[in-house]
């Protein structure tokens, strides 16, 4: 017999007989009704509590924010989304104090050395935030591949504050995750770290040591 | 059918756990290093569940929990059916020898010649990097804490902070003397040479192992929880990515996920979230640019179907191995993870190893606790774990007549002059009269009582008996 079929055997036919599943009440996840305020004010609270860092901006303004934020920091360079229309934006900008612009186009095989080595900064869209725990959700897509917001030191991200919702249980149930997964979901809240040396916390220890939020409002 | 087995640590004996714990305790640098970190952490962990109605939300963990152990078998079906639409294939493993097979027979087929791997204490389990090292496959793995306890060829002495017993001066030189990096007590520095060593490797791996946190059923869905962002590296970087994971990791929706998750991060390290969450449906797919061609999935049951067969013991199924019975346990703290031997140490470690490597390997493992309760307080998902190291105490003698131990290795620990002395003082009690004259005689003769009573007196005091009996105060009073 096949270690599956051993192993499910021994599993179905338990000798302490049936088990019966009990109602689980999941009320309890519930948070306040907070405002659209509080819950920007709340995401900012936590995020930034884990070194995240918060800038409050408009539709008109986030370009040049993200320059300022970029310039401080010496970036030589920000990858951006080919097709996301923060990309498409952020071109069309022409703004000259911005650095070089940089597409992730390929397949990471054929380049993987210098995503590695010389990206400083990358800027990716998010698909909402969660307000109690200061998390950002992202899905990457071809556009935005899963590494573009891992490899780079600095991780820029855009949240739109009416996409912030309370909990991670009433973002899935309303953004309907049940119904299809996509390779890779993310929760993302900070930037990496450890404390695995004598619970001193470090940034940056294999993803972003930068996590950069532009809420548009 | 191959019985379960894991080992206890290699070259480790579990049952030499007296003298371990004797050194420990008379080690001041590791008591310290325990003590401080531990503090911390139950203070953490305080902190970021204010505000929840904690008692309500563990009750939700524990439900399902429950909820999904008791539709284990068909979840598990339904995990593999998902899994397998999604492009994912999935392996089953009756034990820690089969799972490291089927990872080598993986690699193997793929020419792989290195493994880069994210925490994943079932991995430790089957001991899958002594085995693949064996077969010609470097395994390195990458979580911080693990990158140090292998370098010092250590086990993990926490399942949430592995290198917890080392302070960072000995990190410095530990890293200074495998890796040449500079001696400093500079974390950032020496975090930062981490990442250089471990991003080459990263790059150059053939494949990547990790663990799972949950497995969903509902969509075929990995989730991994971590901080460090070495877990998505891991499952993206490499071109093929092989999960291990014990089979009581399946829960049945995503709606399950969120609760779980809520319990975890704030029970094991006081975090409100840890920075990723990091939840795998697929390989990449379509016109996708990065993330593995081939995902498997290895599901392990190393001895978790035994311990489902029994109510009592099923509960154990329940732990989403948070870390918080270890943070909060008083022997732990100061005994320190190694001196118990296992791969799991601390409260979890006693209720789960006597399953893995049998109660007469394991014969310590249940007695080591004050019965304080602290770990049944905190446990996320309300694992009774008092009671079971009372049950696990009592099969180790052999103890319930009523209730035929089940344990592989019970009555171990049985010996006939104890269960002799037991069975006199039931006969005893009873008999009124014969009772009322034992202890008469032995009020009277109270000077005999020997001044030492085995290891009990090694720091205690023995008790003494009272100069009368309660039946003959009762008496005198006119009772
Ligand atoms: S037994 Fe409970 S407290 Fe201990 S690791 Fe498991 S879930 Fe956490």
């Amino acid at each position: 017999m096949s270690s599956r079929n051993i192993i499910l055997q021994r599993l179905r036919n338990r000798t302490g007989g049936e088990l019966t599943a009990p109602e689980c009440d999941f009320s309890v996840l519930k948070r306040p009704d907070w405002s659209t305020a509080e819950r920007i004010e709340r995401f900012e609270k936590m995020i930034e509590s884990v070194h995240g860092e918060v800038h409050h901006c408009t539709a008109d303004t986030w370009i040049e924010r993200l320059a300022e934020v970029l310039n401080t920091r010496g970036a030589r360079n920000l990858m951006i989304p080919k097709q996301h229309a923060i990309g498409q934006a952020i071109k069309a900008s022409e703004r000259t104090d911005l650095p070089e612009l940089l597409l992730y186009d390929e397949p990471i095989e054929s380049w993987q050395p210098y995503l590695f080595n010389e990206v400083d900064a990358s800027i990716t869209s998010t698909r909402g935030g969660i307000a109690e725990t200061g998390s950002l959700i992202l899905w990457p897509t071809p556009d935005e591949p899963r590494l573009m917001s891992l490899v780079p030191p600095v991780h820029i991200a855009v949240l739109n504050a009416s996409e912030i919702y309370t909990t991670f249980h009433e973002a899935m149930l309303a953004q309907d995750w049940a119904s299809g997964m996509p390779t890779n979901a993310l929760l993302i809240s900070g930037p990496s770290k450890t404390a695995d040396i004598e619970q001193t916390l470090a940034y940056g220890v294999h993803g972003p040591k930068e996590l950069i939020v532009l809420v548009i409002e | 059918m191959s019985e379960t087995i894991a080992k206890a640590h290699p070259h480790v004996d579990v049952k030499e756990f007296h003298p371990r714990a004797h050194a420990a305790i008379h080690n001041p640098k590791i008591r310290q290093n325990f003590r401080k970190a531990m503090d911390g952490l139950m203070a953490k962990r305080t902190a970021a569940f204010e505000g929840w109605d904690l008692e309500t939300l563990r009750d939700l963990g524990a439900n399902i929990r429950m909820k999904a152990l008791s539709n284990l078998p068909d979840l598990l079906e339904q995990l593999e059916q998902k899994l397998t639409e999604n492009g994912i294939k999935v392996h089953w493993a009756v034990d820690g020898d089969e799972a490291c097979r089927i990872v080598r027979d993986i690699c193997v087929a793929r020419d792989a010649k290195t493994v880069i791997k994210g925490k994943s204490m079932v991995s430790e389990e089957m001991e899958l990097n002594h085995y693949l090292q064996d077969q010609g496959i470097e395994a390195l793995e990458s979580d911080l804490g693990e990158y140090i306890v292998q370098l010092a060829d250590e086990t993990p002495s926490h399942i949430i902070m592995p290198a917890i017993h080392k302070n960072t001066g000995e990190i410095s030189e530990l890293m200074h003397e495998k890796t040449g990096t500079d001696l400093s007590n500079d974390v950032e520095y020496l975090t930062a040479s981490a990442r250089q060593q471990l991003r080459e490797k990263f790059m150059n791996a053939d494949v990547g192992v990790s663990g799972v946190n949950f497995a969903v059923a509902e969509t075929g869905t990995l989730c991994l929880v971590e901080n460090e962002g070495n877990g998505r590296m891991t499952t993206t970087v490499p071109p093929c990515h092989i999960a291990v994971t014990g089979i009581e990791k399946v829960v049945p929706s995503l709606e399950d996920v969120s609760a779980l998750l809520a319990l975890l991060t704030r029970s094991a390290t006081g975090q409100h979230i840890t920075t990723y969450f990091n939840m795998i449906s697929s390989p990449r797919k379509g016109e996708e640019l990065d993330g593995p061609e081939e995902v498997h999935v290895v599901l392990v049951d190393n001895g978790r179907s035994s311990i489902y067969q029994d109510d009592e013991l099923l509960d154990t199924l329940r732990c989403i191995r948070c870390g918080a019975c270890m943070n909060h346990c008083p022997v732990y703290t100061r005994v320190g993870g190694h001196t118990y031997g296992t791969t799991y140490p601390g409260p979890i470690g006693k209720i789960l190893m006597p399953h893995l490597i049998g109660l007469d390997e394991g014969r310590h493992l249940p007695t080591a606790s004050s019965l304080c309760g602290a770990c049944g307080e905190v446990c996320p998902v309300k694992i009774p774990i008092p009671d079971l190291l009372v049950r696990l105490r009592q099969e180790s003698v052999d103890g319930d007549r009523l209730h035929p131990a089940k344990v592989r290795g019970h009555g171990a620990k049985r010996s006939t002059s104890e269960a002799l002395v037991w069975k006199g003082w039931a006969w005893m009690h009873a008999s009124p009269g014969i009772y009322r004259l034992g202890t008469g005689v032995a009020a009277k003769f109270r000077a005999l009582q020997p001044s030492k009573a085995g290891a009990w007196t090694d720091y205690r005091t023995a008790p003494k008996l009272a100069a009368k009996t309660l039946h003959q105060r009762m008496k005198e009073r006119g009772q």
